[in-house]
């Protein structure tokens, strides 16, 4: 039982005194109340919207949400504003001016999706890649994806590709889980909690109540908190060690921590035997086709040396006694090694030792050997138990759990590294190290996952005219034959995901989709269609040139490069202006939305879960939710799957009809619960009533896990069957947990000139021959190529706790909190460059500049500057006035970050992004300081055209409530 | 001028804040304004809400600061509303009697018919507590929810101020400071919870938890330091220092 998260004493209300002002205490606080799911920030956690005269009185958070039990963050209690903000889109809009201009024609729904429907009908006619359809921020991907794929084009993505699917790629290719989305820490149980940077709208709620939890345990139960981060805020704050490491340098030290549990012998080898592919047999054979892969038998099964038979046996089998150490000889006279043998070799090496290592991280030396004991200490001496007994997958009975109690959590930072695959595979291999994946007390899956590492359908390439695709378009490689690329090896897709570029792009690149398609390269395109992405201002690095881009006419034809754009947002953000149809959304209180187990659902470690958004109100403004808008236009253009065999919509009720109708394989539907006759959960047939139970149950649905099923899932039958009987996982076939990763090793292969898929350049060889090592390595970010010339500093941006991206920061309440953002310096680093608080500099990269105003503080790493994300704006934009100052002093570091890395000898120039999942890195870039003259200091540079304003009238003093009172009274 | 009521307070309702563990998310402070946008106080003015320079009433606000440099270097993060004073100088100096504190649970308010706006007990709040409505021409000031306290519409769990109720980490707690048997004035005891300038005499009531002492080593329940010597120290490993495993039979 963990205590409650606050004290607070019940009081009974005074009697009245007299001379004291009389107070009506009971004022009711609504007359209605309803729950949906929170849209604030990308957290999805239950609240209850009381409703008073038909206006929002009040949010607060579900007491009885899995996700956010009650409580409720800055963002999500703003909004009220965001449902009441002048920048909601009000109508569809044409554009009638230049690209960028913001001067529009309000027009009928009608017309708007007559108008998409003729041009996507025509491109799915001839050429379907020609649609670009990428989507923001939105938890609905199912539904896009899907969508996509039945629509025949393969060029699809979300905004993963940005955010961190460098990291998603790592824990799923080693762990078959990730950080954040399909796994936490044991909060509850923890006694050491090392947290590699964050992103604080990311798990947000779970991870301060966690961190409150954790931190008030009572003096018998302490547990450590140890913070990896170049900056000492928020979370870093209340650490109870901060390290401030250099950017980029984590897989560093982590390696070395690893290297320093191998030589004190520190490692679980119990662990290792039993979950990962430790024994498995690596072939040793240079210069072969099979160098480096694992030893196979003719199923395809891995094979590991038995010591008690001295036979090469299924590796799968339970109670084997594998060989571990030293070189094998295989039955055709291979020589082999185990992945432990390569493993241990690797890291044991002096080169990841804490006194080679700590100057290029930053920290001492004795720092790193003290963490690295201190994990060993808690793994291996304060394990815990919990006496539930539980069956492994060879059905052998165990009594009892036992916990190697070191948590871990990675986010930001590590995701926005060029650098960041491979930092986080070597978190997941500490992790496998000390025995404390899905343990008691360590980090544990959230479900549908565990599922088996990398497994997963592969990406689809387009068929061809009128026709959808085989599959979806983001899928799980396994090799080059998965890649999609032509015989010559060039992209199929407008972000080039899945090439030689970006191997295990599962997410797409789609900071890069607006470059290719203006630049032609691999194609040009026809219709860009956004959803949700800011990417005319702060979700593109190199923003005034990805607007150049958007407006830019090729001069033969005087036609846009980019010949059509729709987007659909509920608000007039930057992006907005250089659409030429605007398909206006709805807010997140006036819509349906699913938060589905086939997306990213609500799930925690103890049950799964999924949830929806119910319409609060309905919209005062011809606006219609976007999903609806996407069945519409499918079933327009009689896409299968949304149309029946007469052309009629599948779906005339929108997302609500999809919810409940739409199965993606028999049984298994977007929805997990009250599934056929309202009992059956996980699978069954779609019942009519199924929203309607959502409902009554508070908008969420969860799938409670039996205490014998919750902990070392990948090889616990119990909930191996649990999970197979709820439709997560196909089969209850145990996991292997993937120390070494063999599908690194194929694209490695390649490029060491083996099989019929190769890179067709030495340039593409070298990265993925580098970069793709089967093994965890460290590398410097190589976005900064540039340090020698001159740019000295690390610049980092950071979200703030209580903004979300763009769509938080025009917000009334937010932006009165935070409505510029300066540009933080270490004292030291800014006596040397004689620089005050409230001093103008020229943030100045290879790229290029922007200029802000310092602040100067103590809690940064001393070559690192940084600033809050996504506060500036466009002049005009969101509908505040020109003179904000989040148009005045507000800025993008996203201007002296390029999209490109710097050009090879041939003159390309590849993308700015983590060289084996396309993930954007951000946070690779160096820059030097400039101070302004007296003359360039007060306002930020660049600065772009006015964007019109747009939006419903405001008053410039807000007396949000006075009605409500004025209400009440009556 | 206003006085004090003659008797001390029955109860001395209040909060205790938990530097400990405040992150310094604002959660607190937003929703204590769309609670109170709509509630006893209503409405919290917002003043060139799209414009230059937005500004707000706000009953609680946070502050981040740093204290100490390098290794000794921390960042704290400050929640600071009404401290419900026992003997405050913002009552005592209200001409009008508008602002008051309560006999019977300790808790200053403003009434707002009584209020001239002359802002007199702004100037003498020395926390900077009190939020004039220029709209309206009335100070107004957090009413540690009385709206919602004694609320009898609203489930008994939400009987307590929104800035409790919506805390992520938990940081906030409420309950009578006055009666030293108390959940929350037990809890002020054992963390050695202190007033907020105790020098200016004002006796406010809510109550501030200083950080707790840092864990070192790896802290649980061993709590020490250790430091495991490097087996190579201890062993003769010759070729591979990992060949101790050789022999460990380990089944899968």
């Amino acid at each position: 039982m963990t205590k409650p998260r606050f004290l607070a004493e019940k009081v009974d209300a005074p009697a009245p005194r007299a001379g004291e002002q009389p107070i009506d205490y009971s004022v009711p606080a609504d007359d209605d109340v309803k729950t949906t799911t929170c849209y604030m920030c990308a957290c999805r956690c239950g609240i209850k919207v009381h409703l008073k005269n038909g206006q929002i009185r009040y949010i607060e958070g579900n007491r009885d949400h899995p996700v956010n039990k009650g409580v409720l963050c800055a963002k999500g209690s703003a909004g009220i504003m965001t449902q009441y903000s002048p920048a909601r889109l009000t109508k569809p809009l044409k554009r009638v001016g230049e690209r960028g201009a913001g001067e529009f024609v309000e027009i009928e729904w009608e017309e708007a999706l007559s108008i998409a429907t003729d041009r996507l009908a025509k491109i799915r006619a001839t050429d379907p890649k020609k649609l670009a359809f990428f989507t923001g921020r939105d938890q609905s991907q199912a539904l896009t994806g899907w969508w996509a794929s039945k629509f025949g084009t393969p060029n699809f993505a979300a905004h993963g590709g940005f955010c961190s699917v460098n990291m998603a790629a790592a824990g799923l290719y080693s762990l078959g889980g990730a950080f954040w989305e399909f796994g936490e820490p044991d909060w509850e149980r923890t006694k050491y909690f090392l947290m590699f940077g964050v992103a604080e709208d990311h798990d947000s709620n779970p991870i301060k109540i966690g961190l409150g939890q954790l931190k008030g345990r009572p003096a018998d139960n302490q547990a450590k908190f140890v913070s990896v981060n170049p900056i000492r805020t928020g979370y870093s704050a209340i650490a109870d060690e901060w390290l401030g490491i250099k950017p980029g340098t984590d897989g560093l030290l982590v390696l070395s921590l690893i290297h320093e549990l191998l030589q004190n012998d520190k490692i679980d080898l119990d662990f290792l035997v039993r979950y990962t592919n430790a024994p498995w047999l690596v072939i040793n054979a240079p210069d072969t086709e099979e160098h480096g892969l694992i030893y196979r038998n003719q199923e395809g099964d891995p094979l590991c040396l038995d010591r008690d038979s001295g036979t090469f046996v299924d590796a799968l089998q339970p109670d084997i006694r594998p060989h571990l150490v030293g070189p094998v000889s295989l039955p055709d006279g291979r020589p082999a090694r185990t992945v432990l043998d390569l493993l241990v070799t690797r890291y044991l090496d002096e080169a990841y030792a804490p006194d080679r290592v700590a100057p290029q991280i930053g920290i001492p030396a004795e720092t790193i050997r003290r963490i690295a004991a201190e994990l060993a200490d808690v793994a291996f001496e304060q394990t815990i138990e919990i006496k539930t007994p539980w069956t492994d997958w060879a059905g052998r009975r165990h009594d009892s759990f036992i916990g190697r109690p070191v948590s871990m959590h990675a986010m930001r930072g590590v995701s926005a590294h060029s650098n960041g695959f491979q930092t986080c595979r070597a978190i997941h291999v500490l992790q496998m190290l000390l025995g404390s994946v899905d343990c008691p007390g360590g980090w544990r899956y959230k479900p549908p996952f565990p599922k088996v590492p990398g497994s997963g359908p592969t990406p689809s390439p387009m068929v061809g005219p009128n026709q959808p695709l085989a599959g979806m378009p983001l899928g799980f490689p396994q090799g080059p034959k998965d890649l999609l690329i032509d015989s010559l090896g060039r992209p199929l897709r407008i972000d080039k995901a899945y090439s030689w570029e970006a191997p295990l792009a599962l997410h797409g690149l789609m900071h890069m989709v607006i470059h290719n398609a203006w630049k032609g390269d691999p194609y040009p395109i026809d219709t860009l269609f956004l959803y949700m992405a800011n990417m005319a201002w702060n979700s593109s690095m190199n923003t005034a040139g990805t607007m150049d881009m958007l407006k830019d006419r090729d001069p033969a034809t005087g036609e846009y490069r980019i010949p059509y754009v729709i987007y659909s947002d509920a608000y007039y953000s930057e992006t907005v202006a250089f659409a030429d149809l605007v398909l206006p959304d709805t807010t997140y209180l006036e819509r349906w939305d699913c938060i589905s187990l086939l997306d990213r659902p609500i799930s925690h470690a103890d049950a799964a879960g999924d949830a929806i958004r119910q319409p609060i109100m309905k919209p005062d403004r011809d606006v219609r939710a976007f999903q609806d808008v996407l069945l519409d236009l499918g079933a327009r253009l009689k896409l299968p799957g949304m149309v029946t065999e007469d052309g009629t919509a599948l779906y005339p009720g929108g997302l609500r009809d999809y919810i409940l109708k739409h199965e993606r394989k028999p049984g298994i539907g977007m929805l997990s619960g009250f599934r056929g006759d309202g009992t059956e959960e996980g699978r069954g047939k779609p019942n009519p009533d199924q929203i309607d139970r959502y409902i009554a149950n508070g908008c969420f649905h969860e799938m409670e896990i039996p205490e014998n099923a919750r902990f070392n899932r990948f090889g616990n039958l119990d909930y191996l069957k649990w999970a197979t009987a709820r439709g997560l996982i196909d089969n209850p076939d145990p996991m292997v947990l993937q120390l070494y990763s063999e599908p690194m090793r194929r694209f490695q292969l390649a490029a060491e000139g083996f099989g019929d898929r190769q890179p067709t350049n030495e340039h593409d060889s070298a990265r993925i021959r580098s970069f793709a090592d089967p093994l965890p390595i460290w590398y410097p970010p190589l976005g900064e190529a540039e340090t020698e010339d001159g740019y000295p500093l690390h610049a980092l941006t950071q979200r703030p706790m209580h903004m979300y991206h763009s769509w938080g920061t025009h917000n009334v309440w937010l932006r009165q909190l935070q409505a510029r953002n300066p540009l933080f310096v270490h004292r030291a680093t800014a006596a040397e460059l004689s620089l005050l608080d409230g001093d103008w500099v020229w943030i100045e990269s290879a790229h290029g500049k922007v200029k802000a105003e310092v602040k100067l503080m103590d809690g940064v790493h001393p070559g690192t500057v940084w600033t809050w994300n996504a506060i500036g704006k466009r002049k005009g934009a969101w509908n505040l006035v020109p003179e904000a100052p989040e148009a005045k002093s507000g800025f993008l570091l996203n201007h002296v970050i390029s999209e490109l890395l710097p050009p090879r000898e041939d003159g390309y120039r590849y993308t700015n992004s983590d060289p084996v999942t396309g993930q954007a890195a951000w946070f690779d870039l160096k820059i030097k300081l400039r101070k302004c003259t007296v003359e360039e200091s007060g306002a930020t540079e660049p600065s772009f055209a006015l964007q019109p304003r747009r939006g419903g009238a405001f008053d410039r003093t807000v007396r949000y409530g006075a009605n409500i009172k004025k209400g009440a009274a009556e | 001028m206003t006085s004090l009521p003659t008797e001390p307070a029955t109860r001395r309702l209040g909060l205790v804040i938990d530097l400990d563990i405040c992150v310094g998310c604002h959660a607190c402070a937003v929703n204590c304004k769309e609670w109170n946008a709509g509630g006893h106080m209503a409405p919290l003015t917002d003043f060139d809400a799209f414009g230059e320079k937005p500004s707000g009433v706000w009953f609680n606000r946070i502050h981040t600061f740093e204290a100490g440099e390098g290794a000794d270097g921390r960042t704290v993060h400050f929640p600071k509303s009404c401290l419900h004073c026992e003997t405050p100088d913002c009552v005592t100096v209200c001409p009008t009697g508008a602002s008051f504190k309560r006999a019977a649970d300790g808790i200053v308010l403003v009434n707002e018919d009584f209020c001239i706006g002359c802002k007199l007990c702004s100037w003498a709040c020395p926390y900077g507590a009190r939020e004039f409505d220029e709209d309206v021409g009335v100070m107004k000031k957090c009413t540690l929810c009385v709206d919602r306290i004694y609320n009898e519409t609203l489930d008994t769990v939400e009987r307590v101020p929104a800035c409790v109720s919506t805390c992520p980490v938990g940081a906030r707690h409420f309950g009578d400071l006055g009666d030293p048997t108390s959940s929350v004035s037990q809890l002020v005891a054992e963390r050695e919870g202190y007033d907020l300038m105790p020098e200016m005499g004002y006796r406010p009531t809510n109550k501030y938890l200083p950080p707790r002492p840092r864990k070192v080593g790896s802290g649980g329940t061993n709590g020490a330091p250790c430091h495991t010597g490097p087996v190579a120290e201890q062993a003769d490993l010759s070729a591979h220092p990992f060949l101790r495993w050789v022999d460990r039979l380990l089944t899968r």
